[in-house]
């Protein structure tokens, strides 16, 4: 019986236990437990990555709506603008109608009261000519004093 | 070899050579070394040998399950968190499908109970003479190291367990609905039935609590008492004494990592399902 020699055995023994543990237990523990850090991390990064995505996404979705808002205004203002232009032009247009319309009529008018005037002026030569034929009590030869009756008219 | 007969072996050595072990060093006969190795530090009502190395077990598990909740972050784990977090879901899963009430303070006493006697019978998986010499050097004669290998710490636990099946009974059935399963469950509620009933029942509460303390005890202590005869080889100071000691207890301290887990793991399984059995009514 000699506790020396059993101590030593013991220890060992107990140095074996640490190797199996060392290699056999050891290693798929921590496998297992790496394992789990991995997937969790994994799990955490997909989370961060939707959550990144989700604000990116926002940040487009702000712009396009910015752009969008932008453009209608830029269609509008351009609308109105043309609008402006156009009720311009007619109102331009219009006017200078008008204008030609005034004009127009003002000749037509001037044409009308020439014409009148002839007219007046043959009747009142032929009225001359007429009262001057009956002082006379002859006939006057229109073709004898076409020249005393031209002056006569210019001179209406 | 099982439990039962390691324990009625282990007594009929130690009554065998109790004359032979006396207090003192130098050569000592295989029986007085295994007689030595099952004595107590204690005064003859309180093994401090137990107390403290539980204790100290406690003590362990307190500090790791502090640490690990102290530095505990949302984040990836490390091994450290890892290992406690698959530790607590899978003692929380466990214990969702055995008790079917409040378990805020049954699932957190699963993993103290698994955690503490997993520390508890782990240190029978240290060299055997180890503290026990430590202890010599420092002037205590007997020290028996693992905890669980002492009647009176496994049954202290299972009277613990007793206590909460008595007290989780009273909670959830009141008072009246105990007492009546007490009284007429098994059997019957006819007034004859009475007595067999409350026999039956009482001799179940001591049949669980006694079962579930030897059942510990039983398998830590055969395994301790297979280290000590294996240390008996060593102890032959001879070439092939030493190399059966370092093969057979090699073997069988590779066996013992999966005894030290199966029953720490038995133990709080037990427990739930005591304390489950103890929500349900009949």
């Amino acid at each position: 019986m000699n506790l020396n020699a059993t101590l030593v055995a013991q220890f060992v023994v107990f140095f074996v236990l640490a190797w199996f543990t060392m290699t056999f237990v050891w290693p798929p523990l921590m496998r297992a437990l790496d394992e789990r850090a991995r997937k969790i991390a994994d799990g955490l990064a997909a989370a961060d990555r939707g959550q990144q995505a989700l604000k990116d996404a926002e940040v487009r979705f702000a712009a396009i709506e910015a752009e969008a808002r932008q453009n209608a205004q830029a269609i509008l203002a351009e609308t109105e603008a043309r609008a402006a232009t156009y009720l311009e032009q007619q109102r331009k247009a219009a006017e200078a109608e008008g204008v030609r319309l005034v004009e127009q009529a003002k000749v037509e008018i001037a044409q009308e009261v020439q014409r009148a005037r002839d007219a007046l002026r043959s009747e009142v030569a032929a009225l001359a000519v007429a009262g001057a034929r009956q002082i006379l009590e002859r006939e006057i030869d229109p073709a004898q004093h076409a020249e005393l009756l031209s002056r006569l008219e210019a001179s209406l | 070899m099982t439990a039962e007969t390691a324990v009625h072996a282990a007594h009929e050595v130690a009554h065998g050579a109790a004359d032979a072990a006396q207090h003192g060093h130098g050569p000592e006969t295989p029986a007085q070394y295994i007689v030595h190795h099952l004595g107590h530090l204690t005064d003859g009502m309180f093994n401090y040998d137990t107390f403290i190395f539980s204790l100290l077990a406690g003590l362990v598990v307190v500090w790791v399950l502090g640490l690990a909740a102290r530095n505990a972050t949302v984040g990836v784990p490390g091994r450290f968190q890892a290992l406690i977090e698959i530790l607590v879901e899978w003692v929380e899963d466990q214990s969702k499908q055995i008790v079917h009430g409040d378990r805020s303070f049954i699932a957190p006493l699963a993993l103290t109970v698994f955690l503490w006697v997993v520390f508890m019978n782990t240190l029978d998986l240290l060299p055997l003479d180890m503290l026990p010499m430590f202890g010599q050097a420092a002037g205590i004669e007997y020290l028996r190291v693992v905890p669980t290998a002492d009647l009176n710490c496994t049954l202290g636990m299972a009277l613990g367990v007793l206590t909460l099946m008595l007290y989780y009974s009273f909670k959830i059935k009141g008072a009246g609905g105990f007492m009546h399963e007490l009284f007429c469950a098994p059997f019957g509620s006819h007034p004859l039935l009475w007595p067999a009933n409350l026999l039956l029942n009482i001799i179940e509460f001591v049949a669980k609590t006694v079962s579930l303390g030897m059942r510990l005890f039983g398998n830590m202590y055969a395994g301790e008492l297979i280290f000590m005869l294996i240390a008996l080889l060593g102890a032959t100071a001879t070439w092939w004494g030493f190399a059966l000691h370092v093969l057979t207890g090699s073997a069988w301290a590779i066996f013992h990592i999966l005894i030290v887990l199966l029953q720490a793991f038995i133990f709080m399984m037990l427990t739930l399902v005591y304390i489950g059995q103890a929500h349900e009514h009949h």
